[in-house]
């Protein structure tokens, strides 16, 4: 008869005010554990550069292994960085302003089919496939420092050809005095190109003999892969004695003129990046120094040496030019 | 019975949520997960940790002016003391980490680099604000004074957005949403100060 027992005696029933402080406990607890997971959660949206929208386009295609006919007599014994810091720490604007950016969004590159136009004061003018141009010449492998204008530096493998080889078989004129170089302008394939941070297409360009000198590379992999999209694919030039903005990516016209190219750092920042941007611990960026570097991967920084040192093949092409004039 | 405060896990929430970046840089560099240069990476993180915190200490009184809420003002001081403990980590982190104790190269970036200059100016106004933070500072300053002192912190953050427009190397759009977000700020305030000025010069 009596299922439910008798009532509990008074002294066991919870007090009413205690009751209700229960309940405003727990409702406290919860809207502590909001407002800390708010508030954390939008800091770090901000940290993020507010991206979480941002789609990703990673490249799909993995660099594919190429043939390696020698070793550069150039190259540096110095430990090189591993190939994760090479492929995702980039400065490449068209995919974005973050150094993290490239590695995100490059995917939507198409590498190939890939034509590159040589032409002005030449006597071949052309347009040439990449992978004829591969068929041309024999891939060297040269380990080379890199020094961005940033102060930071990397040492890189990469696989290419000189600059000259390619130079000498169209023939330049006696007029080619400059060598000017131009990135794809694909607002599509390249969609940071669709916000005017640069003036699109990013162009650079070298003196002939800066062109000509056999450590002037145009490189088409890194680490005896393709370069992947990120690092210029499929064909950008690496100028190791110069700061690393002047290897101009994505390469698709090469140009041999009279007159001293517009570059395009320098036409943004022209009392901040010159013509020649060699590297050079003497002459500061006006915003920081370039007496130092961090290598990427070491704690303490290095000293940064004149031409990035490499001085002693390439000090001469600058013999009486005021360093600080010409930066 | 003494009356419960109103909203007691406010305070507290925000206090355990502003540690969240901190934190988070600590653990991505124990992972190995803050890319290739970590230290130049986690020195721009909590620099603009410590902009976000200075600038959300002086929005509490706008939205009080504008929405009436009151709530914010009783985050104010916790909120300009984390920009403070911020900006603290993000330049140790450059003397310390970056420059790795070489007060002359400090010394020479502070005096020959503008943006530096204005970023270290920053956190040096800061400094004084954080020292007289507390009630007792109120009281022996007296509230005037004190008030006076405290709008260093409108300089500071002003100075601490500008430090951020002259690093970036071209892409300005994220220093330009922080110095339009405290230009709203300052422009309600001056909203304010002309509305009480008309007042008292109407009577």
């Amino acid at each position: 008869m009596t299922k439910l027992g008798t009532p509990p005696p008074a002294s066991d029933v919870t007090p009413e005010p205690l009751y209700l402080r229960r309940r405003e406990f727990v409702r406290n607890a919860a809207l502590f554990t909001a407002t800390s997971a708010g508030a954390g959660g939008s800091l770090l949206w901000l940290m993020s550069g507010r991206r979480a929208g941002k789609k990703s386009s990673r490249s799909k295609g993995n660099p594919v292994d190429l043939p390696v006919a020698r070793q550069g007599t150039e190259s540096t014994n110095e430990s090189r960085t591993p190939y994760r810091d090479v492929t995702t720490y980039n400065n490449f604007y068209e995919f974005g302003t973050d150094k993290s950016d490239p590695a995100e969004l490059a995917g939507t590159l198409r590498p190939r089919p890939w034509t590159v136009r040589v032409d002005g004061e030449v006597q071949k003018p052309q347009v040439i496939d990449l992978d004829q141009l591969l068929g041309w010449f024999p891939l060297e492998e040269r380990v080379y420092r890199m020094r961005c204008v940033e102060a930071w530096s990397m040492v890189i493998p990469w696989l290419g050809f000189p600059l000259g080889d390619l130079l000498r078989r169209v023939e330049p004129t006696s007029r080619a005095k400059y060598v000017a170089f131009t990135t794809l302008f694909d607002p599509e394939q390249m969609p940071g190109q669709q916000r005017r941070v640069l003036d699109w297409p990013y162009v650079e360009g070298l003196r002939i003999d800066e062109a000509m000198h056999p450590l002037t590379l145009l490189a088409v992999g890194l680490y005896g892969k393709t370069l992947p999209n990120q690092n210029g694919a499929p064909l950008r030039l690496v100028v190791p004695w110069k700061y690393g903005f002047k290897g101009i990516k994505s390469i698709v016209g090469i140009r041999l003129v009279e007159a001293q190219p517009p570059t395009t750092w320098n036409l943004a920042a022209p009392h901040e990046y010159g013509f020649y941007a060699n590297v050079n611990p003497a002459v500061d960026h006006p915003r920081w120094s370039q007496a130092t570097e961090r290598r990427i991967g070491e704690l303490r920084r290095r000293p940064t040496l004149p031409f990035n040192g490499y001085a002693e093949q390439v000090a001469g092409l600058y013999a009486g030019m005021d360093l600080r004039e010409f930066f | 019975m003494r009356r419960p405060k109103p909203l007691p896990w406010l305070k507290p929430g925000v206090f355990v949520g502003a540690l969240v970046p901190v934190a988070a840089i600590l653990f991505r560099a124990w992972r190995g997960e803050l890319g290739a240069n970590p230290i130049a990476q986690a020195l721009n993180q909590l620099g603009l940790v410590a902009l976000v915190f200075l600038v959300a200490a002086l929005a509490c009184t706008p939205l009080k002016t504008l929405f009436g809420w009151t709530w914010p003002i009783r985050l104010r001081r916790m909120l300009g003391l984390f920009g403070f403990f911020y900006g603290l980590l993000h330049v140790s982190t450059y003397t310390v980490l970056d420059q790795g104790l070489d007060w002359r190269a400090v010394w020479a970036d502070v005096t020959k680099r503008k943006f530096i200059y204005v970023g270290a100016s920053t956190f040096v106004l800061l400094v004084p604000l954080a020292v007289t933070s507390t009630s007792g500072a109120l009281k022996r300053l007296g509230y005037a004074r004190w008030k006076r002192l405290h709008r260093l912190a409108y300089v500071a953050t002003v100075l601490g957005v500008i430090h951020f427009l002259w690093r970036v190397k071209r892409d300005v759009r994220e220093p330009i949403v922080y110095g339009t977000v405290l230009a709203v700020l300052l422009l309600v305030r001056l909203g304010t100060y002309l509305r009480v000025r008309l007042a008292a010069s109407a009577n």
